[in-house]
């Protein structure tokens, strides 16, 4: 891969505190090498941010290879910048060209307050987990792992659900900020599996129930989340939460 | 679960717009059927809108058709108030917008703009509802006639009102446009409402889909061929 | 002295044994007792969930906003257990065994017995709680082989068992924050534990100092706050971010780990470094982190460089007889498939003589064009092709190799922008993992009372290498399975504690040396950031205390790390306010401790004066370039205590192999 630089114009979201107004600022930054990662590029912003005395951007990020879910960039548009299945840590500098102007946003959505810059609270997906999303089992209370069959299609369906990062690109991808692809991947994920058997109903009910309470809107099926999700996780996950809810509602005699 | 809990939570919301929009979806195939009944001027010469006539005075004249109308009118209301409600609810969940909206990237805009499309839908239904039900069904106007088949008892000349109505160019450019709205609203509202009341098996979802769009071409070009059909004359009242 | 507290008896009957004596805690006394976990990775959530379960009232921290972030989920390639579903002849002994030697002979028989114990119950539990793990067609678990052993025993979920087995742990923890029992505290970093004595009933300091809690910073306010535990389990992973570059989260860091060694926790072995042989490799000075790629792929992949030293032809252009294969040529019996020590030291041996690839001269090819033709020639068996194309062999080898490892295929497309289904992957060495960390005993307690190290935090299981798929093993292992036991032989003790004022003066004063710290770092106001004293950091310790090492190196290397350390607490530029969000402030907190680290790392490494595992003396080396181990005189796990700045004193655990006799690691 040949590489090239660019020199770029760069317009971020800067934001103080969740209590303080926040607006975008703009800045040049030159001699960006096309082999750096995207976050790579705005390490080398901040480095030049703290050399002249100022205070350098804020972002989440931590494993920077695409599975910790904690970096979160709306770019130029998109959550997680114009790749396919991709996280922004991922995101490689060669996706853009010398002379590019790329506008850096939060997510943005009520139920994910910015705290600084581009950093936001996502705890709102922690307590959906609390609602329900987990198998009730102590540890030491485990038959044999292989006492029970499970049908390969079935487990890998169940795998590729679980892949969710909890990252919120999904969220922030809707128009409607609907934490429901989220929501379904964790449903799905143990509504398929014969050990989440026993807390099925309640599972579904309290989860869409605590999604409530945090404020995420209604999912409209646009399809906006699968497109962004870098796990690439199907929207057939939020049908099947339906399918989950409805029979749930319906027979769930309480 | 209490009921109010079913369907008042986010899942439940939309399982309300699921339903009452297939339930909307089944009236359209009566209505595109009945009104499709103009068309037997084109192989009968002398029908005249007879057939047609006589199918719509059949609907205003059952007492179960009538109740089912209530039902009807329940369902678009309900339809239309959730929509509205759902619309507005979801929009102030992000107080604070995006400097760069995110247009079309993953999602194709009609799917994105049902809010818009079903306005666009129901200013045209007050426009159609005062053209054709509201004279049928209340005011009797001037403009509609009467007409007696076999002897029968006069009943009134909705073909006759059609021809007049669809001669004005204005009425038939609004037609034309309120079905692309509609096949629009259709082609994400089909298979949506599918999805939303938990078809998730692939091989449904494609059959939802493919149905979808079949349907929402089919029913949009049925319904704009009527207008067009009477303004250029291929029936007429002859 | 040190106390392993290893239980008497047969080495297999030790933890029976354990179980069946250690104290017990009622539960209406577990209710009152509290207790803190630092980190929510596989040990820290595992933990925070098995003791939330028992009715401990638990405060688990971490710095991520969600405990599912921590870097456990990065593991990829799989998790050992010695279930023997495949009828391979694999059992608990084999399993130790494996792990003894592949440590080198520098872990503890008892600790790694018991790991391998255990490891069974870990798959049970974590299948019981839906992680998915890979499946045969007829529902049953699927193994594959990893490195430095001859049976199938991995248990994996495609390339993310990691990230399964953590959402395992993740949501059996948050199960617990529902019911009560956890209280999560996130965006929260350790700064300071707090060690408090006894007092007996006339009101006098008794024994020693106990772990009684801890000072945290609020990073979302920059406040600073005391929690009260009647222990401190510290799960705060390892601290290969010391050489700046590496796998490692970017925020993975030894803060947690180095406060309790400053306050009195023994640092094991911080020498062994295990250094990953299938890294992509760095591509210019802006690199932050380094992405592995898993072990798996040398399964596969065959690694080579060209015959011909500075070869600058692309690889498609050097014919066959001009490659070396150099893993096959040096070790024929196991190939590309040696340990992860061997393959690094080997790749790196190949680049300093003048043989890498790349631009950076700093890379080996791991090549799958014959994987590929190898695989498709048997899938062209399967369908009855007969007399198959070479492209219609290539099209159906690609699939397999696509199903198998396509994400770790993909992820590589990402980075470096080149497909390796068409050109050979370019690979290096990497910082991976740490084998050392605090000095525990039997009980997973440091030396300080009432304090714990979990998973990679402490030192016990690995010795001097660590085999492929035993990290994720021993942090769930530490987590469910020895800790409910072992603290509950301590807090039986404890019962008649009562919370301790957070008033207490040794909160007050901990709490204040912190606030120093932190103004004093604020207030240095000089013209270099954070991130440039780190990266200058790891290259010290990359050159000199890397992948080899030798005593004049290590020698520079120390007077280099504290002349550095002065320049840090002189000339850092830390930008922003103290008592707000501040990851500026946060880097520099961790920073300066693994500058601190650095030093010792370097000190034990020049103490042993043998090669073992990842640590390899240049001095210490048979004449084909093999590492060479001393066990007469360095038969021992190093222990070092903290005696003032600079200022350290070494204690030895002699290790003693009962079962697994050691030998001299051959791979030939």
């Amino acid at each position: 891969m040949e590489h090239y630089n660019m020199n770029l114009t760069l317009k971020v979201w800067r934001q103080k505190s969740s209590k303080e107004q926040g607006r975008f600022e703009t800045y040049q930054v030159s001699d960006i090498s096309s082999e750096m990662s995207f976050l790579e590029m705005i390490d080398v912003l901040n480095e030049r941010l703290i050399k002249e005395g100022k205070d350098p951007i804020a972002f989440d990020h931590d494993c920077r290879e695409g599975i910790c879910g904690a970096c979160s960039m709306y770019i130029n548009g998109r959550p997680h910048g114009p790749w396919h299945a991709n996280t922004t840590c991922q995101l490689h500098m060669r996706a853009y060209k010398d002379g590019d102007t790329i506008v850096v946003e939060p997510w943005r959505a009520n139920s994910f307050p910015v705290i600084k810059d581009l950093v936001v609270d996502r705890t709102a997906f922690d307590r959906i987990v609390q609602a329900g999303g987990y198998i009730s089992v102590n540890t030491g209370n485990a038959v044999d792992a292989n006492a029970m069959l499970i049908e390969k299609d079935k487990a890998d369906a169940a795998f590729a659900a679980a892949a969710c990062i909890g990252c919120g690109a999904c969220v922030a991808a809707c128009k409607n900020s609907s934490a429901m692809l989220f929501l379904s991947a964790k449903v799905s994920h143990l509504a398929l599996l014969p050990q989440g058997e026993p807390e099925r109903k309640s599972r579904v009910l309290n989860m869409v129930q605590q999604m409530d309470k945090e404020g995420f809107g209604s999912c409209t099926f646009t399809e906006a989340c699968e497109a962004v999700c870098p796990k690439e996780i199907s929207v057939t996950n939020i049908s099947r939460l339906n399918k989950e809810y409805i029979i749930a509602g319906l027979t769930e005699d309480k | 679960m209490k009921w109010s809990a079913f369907f008042t939570s986010s899942v439940g919301k939309k399982l309300v717009m699921a339903f009452t929009g297939l339930f909307l979806i089944s009236f359209l195939i009566v209505h595109a059927g009945i009104n499709a009944c103009i068309w037997a001027d084109l192989v009968d010469d002398s029908d005249n809108g007879e057939m047609f006539n006589k199918a719509a005075h059949f609907m205003g004249s059952s007492y179960v058709i009538r109740i089912m109308e209530i039902g009807l009118f329940i369902g678009i209301l309900a339809h239309i108030v959730q929509g509205y409600m759902l619309e507005l609810q979801n929009r102030a969940r992000r107080k604070q917008g995006y400097q760069v909206a995110m247009g079309s990237k993953g999602s194709a805009w009609y799917r994105k703009s049902m809010g818009l499309l079903g306005t666009l839908i129901l200013l045209f239904l007050i426009i159609h509802i005062n053209n054709f039900w509201v004279p049928s069904r209340i005011t009797y106007a001037s403009t509609l006639g009467e007409v007696t088949y076999n002897n029968g008892a006069p009943i009134h000349d909705l073909y006759t009102r059609m021809l007049v109505v669809f001669s004005e160019p204005w009425e038939v450019i609004l037609y034309i446009a309120a079905c692309f709205s509609l096949a629009w609203h259709l082609l994400h509202g089909f298979q949506s409402s599918f999805r939303t009341i938990g078809v998730y098996n692939k091989k449904y979802v494609a059959m939802a889909k493919g149905a979808g769009v079949a349907f929402s071409i089919i029913i949009s070009v049925v319904f704009a061929l009527m207008p067009i059909s009477i303004y250029f004359g291929w029936v007429n009242n002859n | 002295m040190l106390n392993s507290k290893i239980p008497a008896g047969q080495l297999d009957l030790k933890w029976t044994d354990y179980k069946g004596h250690c104290k017990l805690v009622n539960p209406a006394n577990k209710r009152k007792l509290e207790v803190i976990i630092v980190g929510t990775g596989l040990a820290g959530a595992s933990a925070a969930a098995s003791l939330g379960e028992l009715g401990y009232k638990v405060k688990a921290f971490c710095f991520q906003d969600s405990p599912r972030r921590a870097h456990s989920i990065a593991a990829q390639g799989g998790i050992n257990a010695a279930k023997n579903y495949q009828n391979d002849g694999d059992s608990v002994f084999r399993l130790f065994y494996d792990t003894i030697k592949g440590g080198d002979y520098r872990a503890r028989e008892a600790n790694v017995h018991r790991l391998a114990e255990v490891s069974a119950n870990i798959i049970d539990q974590c299948v019981a709680q839906g992680v998915p793990l890979a499946r045969e067609y007829g529902g049953l678990l699927s193994n594959r082989s990893f490195g430095g052993t001859q049976v199938q025993r991995t248990f994996y979920a495609a390339g993310q068992t990691g990230q399964q087995l953590l959402i395992g742990a993740y949501q059996a923890l948050e199960r617990q924050v529902a019911l009560g029992n956890v209280t999560m505290y996130t965006r929260h970093e350790m700064l300071d534990v707090v060690l408090i004595k006894d007092k007996d009933k006339a009101g006098n300091e008794v024994g020693e100092a106990k772990a009684r809690g801890i000072v945290v910073r609020n990073l979302i306010t920059g406040e600073l706050e005391r929690h009260f535990g009647h222990a401190v389990l510290l799960c705060s992973g390892g601290y290969g971010n010391v050489f700046y570059l590496s796998t490692n989260a970017m925020g993975s860091n030894v803060t947690a780990a180095w406060k309790a060694h400053r306050k009195g926790a023994y640092f094991g072995n911080p020498c062994y470094t295990q250094i990953h042989p299938t890294c992509i490799p760095v591509s210019g000075d802006h690199q932050s982190k380094l992405t592995l790629m898993s072990e798996s792929l040398r399964n596969d992949g065959r690694i080579w460089v060209p015959k011909k030293q500075n070869d600058n032809r692309k690889p498609s252009e050097i014919p066959e007889e001009e490659r070396d294969y150099y893993l096959e040529r040096r070790y024929p019996a196991f190939g590309n498939l040696v340990p992860r020590d061997v393959a690094s030291r080997a790749a790196k041996e190949r680049c300093d003589a003048g043989y890498g690839v790349g631009s950076s001269k700093q890379a080996v090819y791991l090549d799958y064009a014959n994987a590929i033709e190898r695989y498709g020639k048997i899938e062209c068996g399967k369908l009855g092709i007969d007399h198959p194309s070479a492209e219609v062999i290539r099209k159906h080898g690609l699939d397999v190799v696509k199903e198998k490892y396509g994400n770790l295929f993909d992820m590589y497309e990402k980075i470096t922008g080149e497909n390796p289904y068409e050109v050979p992957m370019r690979i290096y060495p990497a910082v991976h993992y740490t084998m050392g960390g605090l000095w525990v005993d039997y009980e997973l307690m440091t030396t300080v009372p009432g304090l714990y190290a979990l998973g990679e935090a402490n030192f016990s299981d690995h010795g001097a290498n660590r085999l492929g798929a035993s990290a994720l093993m021993q942090g769930l292992a530490d987590g469910y399975f020895v800790i409910p036991y072992t603290i509950g032989n301590y807090l039986a003790d404890e019962i008649s504690t009562k919370a301790i004022s957070l008033d207490h003066p040794e909160f007050v004063k901990s709490e204040k040396e912190v606030r120093d710290r932190i103004e004093k770092l604020m207030g240095i106001k000089g013209s270099q950031s954070v991130e440039s004293f780190h990266k200058r950091l790891g290259k010290i310790m990359w050159d000199k205390c890397g992948m080899a090492r030798n005593a004049q190196g290590l020698q520079e290397a120390i007077t280099e790390i504290q002349q550095l350390k002065k320049e840090f607490w002189s000339d850092v530029r830390i930008p922003g306010g103290v008592g707000e969000m501040n990851p500026e402030l946060d880097k520099a907190n961790r920073v300066a401790d693994f500058i601190e680290l650095g030093e010792l790392m370097c000190k034990d490494a020049l103490n042993r004066r043998e090669s073992c595992g990842g640590h390899f003396r240049e001095e210490s080396q048979t004449e084909e370039g093999e590492a060479k181990r001393d066990d007469s005189q360095f038969q021992y796990a190093s222990a070092w205590e903290f005696k003032g700045e600079s200022d350290w004193q070494l204690h030895k655990e002699e290790l003693i192999f009962e079962l697994a006799k050691p030998t001299q690691r051959n791979y030939k």
